[in-house]
C-alpha cells in the first residue's frame, strides 16, 4: 500500500483535526491555581456544602496528599504539577434560568456548535441533556416530564441541597474517596456533575444524556456522576465529552458511581472525544476516569465506551457483581492516533453466585500512539458457577504504532469459568484491494474496514449516539493510513 | 533481615573463600551483581509479573550455601536411575550444585559434543565462558526499591538471576560444534541433598553453534523429603545459525522443595529452539523463560504443565521478545490444580519494531479440581509494529460435564473419566516432545501423578 499519510492534501488533513476546538467567551469565576485545606474548603463554601460533605472531601484531600501516581500502567504520563492548576472553573451565572430564554445567549451558542442544541435536543430527539461546562452544570432539560415518574435529574449540587440523604446515603461507596490517586483528587476538589435516581419499579421513558465540555484556560475538570437505579427500574445514560484546542494539558479526573439493585437495568454509554492533542502531541486532555458500579440481585449494568478522543487516557469502568445471576457487561472501541496515549479495560469482580459477565474490547492503533487493553476477571471463591467471557482484538494501522494486551484474570473457584481471546493483526490487505478494486479511496476504505471491525460494539450504542460515534471513528483516523 | 540482605552479608563476609573456590570467569562478574544488588529487592507477590508467588518469601529461611565445595556423595544418586525405557541417554548427574559425570558419559560422547563442569570448562575454554557467561542473565532489569521509580510493564526478570551471579561457583556446560548432530539426548539429573536447609546455586551454559543440534532432559529430585531446599537455577542457551536445541525439563522433588528456575535463549538466523516444562511434584515452583528471537526465520516453542496438589504452588512466567522479522513462537502452557494447590501463568509476547512478518501464539489453559485451588493468569501481548499475527487465549475452568456424561453413559466409572479427560487436556502439552520413547513415559508419569501418586521415583523403580 503506497505511504498517504505524508502527501494527505491539506483540505483533507484539515477534516481530520479536532472540529470541538474552540473557546467561549463567556465569563467564567475561577479561583486562584493551587491545591491546599483552604482551596477544598474555598470551594465547598462557594458551593456553599453542608458539613458532612466538607469533610468528605478533607478526608479525601488527606489521602490524596499520601499518594503518588500510578505508574503501572503502559503510559508515558509526564510529570503533572498539581500546583498550577484551578480546581474550580465556573460560568458566571445572575439567577437560575428559568426557562431557555434566560441561558446565557453565549453558552446556548456553544452547545450548538457542540450540535447539541439545548432547544433541539429537548423538542426534537426527547434526549433530557445535563450539560456540564468546566465542572458546573449548566442546564438541565426536560426535568418536568421526568419529575412526572420520579425520576430526579439534575445537577450534583442541586441534588446536595434538595436529596441530601440520598446523596449521602450512596456518595463514596462504590468508589470510596480514599480509592486511587484520581479518585482521592476527585473526591476533594469535585465541583459538580450529574444525579440520576430511578425510583424502585420506573422504567426511565428517555434517554438521559450528559455533555461534558472544558472551556476555561489552566483549570481542570473534576465532575462526579451518581447514579442509583433502585429495584426494578431502568435507565440508559450518554455521556459525551469535548474541549477546547489548547497547547497546554488540561486534566480530567472524573468519578462515575452506579449502584444497580435488584432486578435493575443500566446501561452507560460514552462517546469520549476530549481533546487529543495536535499530531506532534502537543496539548490535549489527559482523562484519568475512575468509573465502578455495584450490581445486587438478578441487575445488569453495561458500560459501552467509544474512545477516540484525550492525549492520555486511563480508565477502567468496572463492574462489582455482588448479587446472585448479576450481569456485567463491557463494550469498548478504544481508537488511538498521532501520539495520543491509552490505558483502558475493565474489571469485572464476581462475587455472587451464577454471575455472568462480557467483555468485547476493540483496539485501533494508527500513527505513533500506544493503545493498551487492560482488564480484570475475578472470580471470588463465593462466585459459584460464574461464566467470564472476554474478547480483546487489536488492530493496527502504522508500523509505528503500539498495540498491547493486559489481561488478569484470578479463579479462585472451581465452579467458575473465565475465557479469554485476544488477537492481533494489521487492517487487511486483501480487504483494502477489495474497496480499491471498487473505486473506494484508501482513507474512506479504511473508514468502512474499521467501522466494520467496531460494529460488534457500535451496535450496542443507542442510535443517536452511534451515528456520531461512527463518524468520530472515521475523522479520528483520517490521515492515517500507510 | 530482609531476604536479599543475607546473601548480600554472607558475600560481603565470605567472598574469599567464595572465590578461592571458582574459577576466574564466574568471579569476575560478581562485584558488578553485588553492586546491582545493593539498589534492588527480590520481587514480591503481587508485583508485577508475579501472581501468586513471593520470591522474597521464598528466599528468607536460612539456608546453607555450600561455599566451600564439601562434596557430597554420588552414592546418594543411586536410586534415582531416571531411565527412559528404549532410549540410550547421555547422563549425568549434579548433586546440589556440582557435577557428577557417570563412568559412561565420556565414553560415549560423540566427537564436538562437550559436556562438562562449568569450572572446569572456565579452566580449558577460559575465552567461550568469559564471552557467555552471564551474557543473558547479567543484561536483566532489577525492580528498584523504590516502587515509583519504573513504569515498565515488561516482565522484569527477577534480581534472582543476579543473586545467582553473585553466588554462582559451579555447574553444567555444554557445548555442541558446528554442525555436529547429538542423536543421543543428554540427560542430566539434578539431585538435592543435605542433611540440613541448602540452597543449590545452580548454572548451566549451553552453546548450541550454527548447524548443531541437541536434545536435554533434566529431572530434580530430592534425596530427602524432609529436608527443606531451595534450587536456583539459571540456564543460559545460545543457538547458533541453523542450530536446533530441545530442552525437556521435569520436576519430582518434593513438598518442601522450592525452585526458581530461569532460563535465558538467545537464538539466531534460523534456530529452533523448544522447551518444555513438566511440574509433577514440589513445594513452591517458579519457571520463568526469557526467550529473543534474534535472527530471521527463528522458531520458539514454548510448553509447561503442572499438575498441582497439597499446598503446591506452581507459576510460569515467559516472556518472547521477537526481535527480528519473520520469526515464530508458540506457547503453550497447561496446569491442573487440586487441593489448595496455586497456579499462575504470566506469559508476554513482545514484538518489537523491527519485528515485521512476526507470527506469536499464546494458549493458556486451566482446570480448578477443588474448591480451595486457585488460579492466576496474566496473559500478555506487546506489539510496537504492524505487520504481524498475534493471538494469545485463556480459559480457567473445569472438566467438561458434557465429555463426562458422554463417558458415563459408555459405561467408564466417574473416576476413570474424569482421569481420561486430565490426561486428554494434558496430552497436547506432551505431544511437543518429539523423542517418541520420552514422550510415551512422560504420559506415563502424568497418568501417575492424576492417579495420586506422589512418590514418582519409587514408582520409576518399579
Amino acid at each position: 500500500m503506497e505511504n498517504n499519510s505524508e502527501k494527505t492534501m491539506p483540505g483533507e488533513a484539515i477534516a481530520g483535526e479536532y472540529k470541538y476546538g474552540f473557546s467561549t467567551d463567556i465569563d467564567t469565576d475561577i479561583i486562584p491555581k493551587g491545591l491546599s485545606e483552604d482551596v477544598v474548603r474555598l470551594i465547598s463554601q462557594k458551593k456553599g456544602e453542608p458539613e458532612w460533605l466538607l469533610d468528605f472531601r478533607l478526608r479525601a484531600f488527606h489521602a490524596w496528599q499520601q499518594m503518588s501516581m500510578p505508574r503501572w500502567a503502559h503510559l508515558d504520563i509526564p510529570p503533572i504539577d498539581y500546583q498550577d492548576i484551578s480546581y474550580y472553573a465556573a460560568p458566571v451565572k445572575k439567577e437560575g434560568p428559568k426557562s431557555m430564554d434566560e441561558v446565557d445567549p453565549q453558552l446556548v451558542e456553544t452547545f450548538n456548535k457542540l450540535g447539541i442544541s439545548l432547544e433541539e435536543q429537548k423538542k426534537l430527539s426527547g434526549v433530557a441533556v445535563d450539560a456540564v461546562m468546566d465542572s458546573v452544570s449548566v442546564k438541565t432539560t426536560h426535568r418536568e416530564l421526568l419529575a412526572e415518574k420520579g425520576v430526579i435529574f439534575c445537577s450534583f449540587s442541586e441534588a446536595v441541597r434538595d436529596y441530601p440523604d440520598l446523596v449521602r446515603k450512596y456518595l463514596g461507596k462504590i468508589v470510596p474517596p480514599t480509592d486511587n490517586f484520581f479518585a482521592a483528587l476527585n473526591s476533594a476538589v469535585f465541583s459538580d456533575g450529574s444525579f440520576v435516581y430511578i425510583p424502585k419499579g420506573v422504567r426511565c421513558p428517555m434517554e438521559l444524556s450528559t455533555y461534558f465540555r472544558i472551556n476555561a484556560q489552566g483549570t481542570g475538570q473534576f465532575e462526579r456522576t451518581l447514579i442509583i437505579a433502585d429495584e426494578d427500574a431502568y435507565v440508559s445514560y450518554l455521556e459525551g465529552c469535548t474541549a477546547p484546542m489548547r497547547d497546554e494539558n488540561q486534566l480530567h479526573a472524573a468519578i462515575v458511581e452506579i449502584f444497580v439493585e435488584d432486578r435493575a437495568e443500566v446501561k452507560y454509554s460514552t462517546v469520549q472525544n476530549w481533546y487529543a492533542g495536535d499530531k506532534e502531541g502537543r496539548g490535549g486532555v489527559y482523562n484519568f476516569v475512575t468509573k465502578r458500579g455495584i450490581c445486587h440481585h438478578d441487575a445488569k449494568l453495561s458500560w459501552t465506551q467509544v474512545e477516540t478522543g484525550s492525549a492520555i487516557t486511563w480508565k477502567y469502568p468496572s463492574c462489582v457483581l455482588a448479587g446472585d445471576n448479576a450481569v456485567g457487561e463491557f463494550y469498548s472501541v478504544a481508537v488511538t492516533n498521532n501520539r495520543q496515549q491509552a490505558d483502558t479495560g475493565t474489571k469485572m469482580i464476581h462475587l455472587g453466585r451464577n454471575t455472568r459477565s462480557t467483555i468485547v474490547s476493540k483496539g485501533i492503533s494508527a500513527g505513533h500512539s500506544q493503545n493498551s487493553y487492560r482488564g480484570l476477571v475475578k472470580m471470588a471463591p463465593s462466585a459459584e458457577g460464574a461464566h467470564n467471557y472476554a474478547q480483546c482484538d487489536s488492530l493496527l494501522l502504522s508500523d509505528t504504532c503500539g498495540a498491547h494486551t493486559f489481561p488478569y484474570i484470578d479463579v479462585l473457584n472451581d465452579t467458575a469459568v473465565a475465557e479469554h481471546e485476544a488477537t492481533t493483526s494489521k487492517i487487511s490487505e486483501d480487504q483494502l484491494f477489495y474497496c480499491a478494486q471498487r473505486g473506494i479511496g484508501a482513507e474512506e476504505a479504511v473508514g468502512l474496514i474499521v467501522n466494520g471491525y467496531a460494529k460488534e460494539v457500535m451496535n450496542k450504542l443507542p442510535m443517536e449516539f452511534a451515528v456520531e460515534a461512527q463518524k468520530l471513528l472515521s475523522i479520528s483516523l483520517e490521515g492515517s493510513v500507510g | 533481615m530482609d531476604a536479599l540482605a543475607q546473601y548480600l552479608n554472607l558475600y560481603r563476609e565470605h567472598s574469599d573463600v567464595l572465590m578461592a573456590n571458582a574459577p576466574e570467569a564466574l568471579n569476575r562478574p560478581r562485584p558488578r551483581a553485588y553492586e546491582r544488588l545493593m539498589s534492588a529487592r527480590l520481587p514480591r507477590k503481587g508485583d508485577e509479573g508475579y501472581p501468586a508467588l513471593s520470591v522474597e518469601e521464598m528466599f528468607a529461611p536460612d539456608y546453607g550455601v555450600n561455599l566451600r565445595r564439601v562434596p557430597f556423595g554420588v552414592e546418594a544418586s543411586e536410586p534415582f536411575r531416571c531411565g527412559v525405557p528404549n532410549v540410550s541417554t547421555l547422563m549425568a548427574f549434579v548433586v546440589n550444585d556440582s557435577f557428577r559425570p557417570t563412568a559412561t558419559l565420556e565414553r560415549n560422547l560423540p566427537d564436538g559434543v562437550e559436556v562438562m563442569s562449568l569450572a572446569r570448562a572456565a579452566e580449558i575454554y577460559p575465552d567461550v565462558v568469559a564471552k557467555h557467561y552471564d551474557a543473558l542473565a547479567g543484561a536483566v532489569k532489577l525492580i528498584p526499591t523504590d516502587p515509583h521509580s519504573t513504569a515498565d510493564a515488561v516482565m522484569q526478570p527477577s534480581a534472582v538471576s543476579v543473586l545467582n551471579t553473585l553466588l554462582c561457583q559451579d555447574g553444567v556446560f555444554v557445548r555442541v560444534k558446528a554442525g555436529v548432530r547429538c542423536d543421543k539426548p543428554l540427560q542430566i539429573v539434578n539431585i538435592s541433598n543435605a542433611s540440613a536447609p541448602l540452597l543449590a546455586v545452580r548454572r548451566m551454559l549451553v552453546i548450541v553453534e550454527d548447524g548443531a543440534s541437541c536434545s536435554i532432559l533434566t529431572c530434580d529430585h530430592a534425596a530427602s523429603h524432609d529436608v527443606d531446599y531451595l534450587n536456583c537455577q539459571v540456564t543460559e542457551a545460545f543457538l547458533g545459525r541453523g542450530a536446533s536445541l530441545d530442552i525437556y525439563d521435569l520436576e519430582e522433588s518434593s513438598a518442601r522443595t522450592a525452585r526458581h528456575a530461569q532460563l535465558y535463549a538467545r537464538q539466531d538466523e534460523g534456530s529452533e529452539f523448544t522447551v518444555n516444562g513438566t511440574t509433577l511434584v514440589g513445594g513452591r515452583t517458579r519457571n520463568s523463560y526469557y526467550v529473543e528471537l534474534c535472527g530471521e526465520h527463528a522458531r520458539a516453542k514454548l510448553a509447561g504443565m503442572a499438575i498441582g496438589g497439597d499446598e503446591q504452588a506452581v507459576e510460569n512466567a515467559t516472556c518472547v521478545i521477537h526481535r527480528a522479522p519473520k520469526t515464530e513462537s508458540d506457547q503453550l502452557f497447561k496446569n491442573i490444580l487440586d487441593d489448595k494447590a496455586e497456579g499462575a501463568f504470566y506469559g508476554s509476547i513482545i514484538v518489537d519494531e523491527k519485528a515485521d512478518f512476526t507470527k506469536a501464539y499464546q494458549i493458556n489453559r486451566n482446570i480448578v479440581a477443588s474448591p480451595s485451588a486457585r488460579m492466576h493468569t496474566r496473559p500478555q501481548l506487546e506489539i510496537y509494529c504492524d505487520e504481524v499475527k498475534c493471538s494469545h487465549g485463556a480459559t480457567v475452568g473445569q472438566i467438561d460435564e458434557n465429555a463426562m456424561f458422554y463417558m458415563r453413559q459408555r459405561g467408564i466409572p466417574e473416576r476413570q473419566a474424569r482421569m481420561m479427560l486430565m490426561q486428554a487436556f494434558m496430552a497436547d502439552v506432551i505431544d511437543t516432545v518429539s523423542i517418541p520413547a520420552l514422550k510415551s513415559r512422560l504420559a506415563q508419569l502424568v497418568e501417575l501423578r492424576l492417579s495420586g501418586t506422589r512418590e514418582l521415583c519409587a514408582a520409576c523403580e518399579r
